[in-house]
């Protein structure tokens, strides 16, 4: 066996039994990202040198006795975290030149939990987008293929596309990510792997270049439930740099993970049933229910009537907060630099060079309805409707212990389609957007194969800092789905 | 519809962006689009409905007001386009 294919907690057994190495774990990682990252472009920077400095360390620590729950596993961070001295582009040309003073609290909540980093991972734009084909840094290719149609060069999902691809191909162990409307669910599904995005607050934002405060959501992606459950535990926790982070312990998610569902009520949401929806996706999701209740889980359908609002809602609040969050790419304080005449000449041009079309989309919406004579129209109604939509979750919760649904409408799709019309990208996040604007944990966990042989995923979502029960209900459908099928490019294999 | 061309002026002016002219034409077809996706929100009877500005309700922290960071004029420029002495150079603003 590769030491790429193991998982964390496999990982982890064999360091501590001395097996292997964490710098022979790094440098398997290393070499596997020599080797496919050039096709795959799933990392915008690579450091190995400072991976295989700190395996060493982790080595050397280990061998005097101490101990950490990430001692020497090799993880990819998504291009957005700050990390101290190494890039952060946030896949735009205008952070191009952009080296962090410091360290975003999850990052260092990882490393002093002894992991090690490789690098960091290309995303769409500022984190905008499904694909993350709207990187200024290329786009990434998902590992999988088509099996009528190898060619086809499919998207990653987005927008932590990067990290989802690493992680699918065996490039990294667990990766960090961001969740704002989708954007660790969709890409776990695209590529096969888990990925949780917590409740809001439950991971700190501090060091995240920030997309939509309200909505942004760090979390991890791995290859099984429990791997998620071992990142998670290690990201999150209160932090007072940032004011929205929650001070509540952080329980033991792995031992969630090994708990029954017995007597759990698990609701289907009948809005989540929309037309058009691809036979196999309905398919997945009944199976995903007959799973459930063979492991003595109620099944109950239920109602969250505002879902078909979710997206329309989503596109005005993110709009909103990321014209206002990326007012501070002004060229003076940090990175790219257009000069121009005057200062709001310098300004514009900065900006107009600096932000790719997808994000000067965005920016111009939400400067649209956050203006005078739209606010009220726009934004105001918007945020009613979201506290609809809270409402809609709060009274389900009433009833049910956690919902299972889709995490998207499709597999991966190749790199061109759906890029003509935004709205029709935007469809991409229908099952994703709720659980964002509600701050309500959720999961997507590998479930089948469509009929291309392209991986589908299933939906977990929880009550607020019900995150326990997502990861017990994660795991049983894991369980039960005994997902164990392949991406083509992946480390140990030959590139084609 | 498509917004009109002065609108997506009068708000990249406000977004200070600076935009080409086939841009313009793009983005006037592609606003118009999302601005009309987005009316489906009027169906919502929100009359009795407060809005939501965060997705967990909580109380701020307050902490002591005392100076924690700082003093480090050479990490805070280190990333800065251009510097005069201990201090961000921009073009000249007042004649």
């Amino acid at each position: 066996m590769n030491l790429t294919d193991l998982g964390i907690a496999a990982a982890r057994a064999g360091l501590e039994r001395r097996d292997f190495s964490a710098r022979e774990l790094a440098l398997a990682h290393i070499e596997a990202i020599e080797a496919l990252n050039p096709r795959l472009n799933a990392f915008i920077t690579v450091t190995p040198e400072q991976a295989l400095a700190a395996a060493e360390e982790a080595d050397a620590a280990r061998s005097r006795g101490q101990s950490a729950p990430l001692f020497g596993i090799p993880l990819a961070i998504k291009d957005i975290f700050c990390t101290q001295g190494v890039r952060t582009t946030a896949g735009s040309r205008i952070l191009g030149p952009f080296v962090p003073p410091y360290e975003s609290t999850v990052t260092q909540n990882l490393l002093r939990d002894g992991a090690i980093f490789l690098g960091k991972t290309n995303l769409d734009e500022f984190a905008m987008g499904s694909s993350t084909t709207s990187s200024a840094y290329g786009s990434t290719e998902n590992p999988w293929k088509r099996r009528q149609n190898p060619e086809a060069r499919l998207v990653p999902g987005g927008s932590s596309g990067g990290s989802a691809a690493a992680v699918a191909a065996r490039l990294a162990m667990g990766a960090t990510g961001t969740d704002t409307g989708g954007s660790i669910r969709q890409p776990a599904s695209f590529c096969g792997i888990t990925g949780i995005k917590p409740t809001y607050g439950r991971c700190s934002r501090w060091g995240v270049v920030a997309f939509a405060s309200s909505l942004d959501h760090p979390g991890p992606f791995g290859r099984s439930v429990e791997d998620c459950a071992i990142l998670l535990r290690s990201m999150a926790g209160h932090d007072p740099c940032d004011s929205t982070s929650v001070d509540r312990p952080v329980p033991d998610y792995e031992a969630a993970c090994r708990r029954s569902i017995k007597g759990l009520r698990i609701g289907v949401p009948r809005e989540y049933r929309v037309s058009g929806m691809a036979s196999e996706i309905e398919e997945m999701w009944r199976a995903g229910e007959a799973w459930l209740r063979g492991q003595g889980a109620e099944v109950v359908e239920i109602s969250l009537p505002h879902t078909k609002y979710g997206l329309p809602t989503y596109y005005i609040i993110a709009p909103a907060e990321a014209s206002s969050n990326l007012a501070r790419y002004d060229g003076i304080r940090y990175g790219l630099r257009v000069d121009g005449g005057d200062l709001a000449d310098l300004y514009e041009r900065t900006r107009g060079e600096g932000f790719g079309a997808e994000v000067k989309r965005r920016i111009l919406m939400g400067t649209y309805v956050l203006s005078a004579g739209y606010y009220d129209a726009y934004y105001l109604k918007a945020q009613k409707v979201r506290a609809l939509i809270f409402k809609d979750f709060s009274d389900a919760f009433q009833n049910v212990d956690a919902i299972l649904a889709p995490t998207a409408p499709s597999a991966a799709f190749a790199e061109g389609e759906k890029t003509e019309d935004p709205v029709m990208m935007y469809l991409n996040d229908i099952f994703t957007v709720p659980a964002d604007l509600a701050g309500v944990p959720a999961m997507s966990v590998p479930a089948g194969l469509d009929a291309d042989g392209l991986p589908l995923g299933l939906q977990v979502i929880g009550p607020p800092f019900g995150e326990e029960v997502v990861f017990t209900v994660g795991a049983a459908l894991e369980r039960a789905a005994g997902f164990t099928a392949l991406p083509a490019l992946r480390a140990g294999e030959e590139v084609r | 519809m498509p917004l009109d061309p002065a609108t997506v002026r009068r708000i990249a002016r406000l977004a200070r962006l600076r935009l080409e002219e086939k841009e313009l034409e793009r983005l006037e077809g592609e606003l118009g689009t999302i601005l009309a996706w987005v009316e489906q929100l009027n169906e919502v009877d929100v009359s009795e409905v407060a809005p939501m500005t965060g997705a967990v309700a909580m109380a701020l922290k307050m902490r002591e007001d005392v100076v924690s960071d700082g003093g480090d004029a050479e990490i805070v420029l280190g990333n800065a386009p251009e510097r005069t002495a201990d201090f961000y150079a921009v073009p000249k603003v007042v004649e």
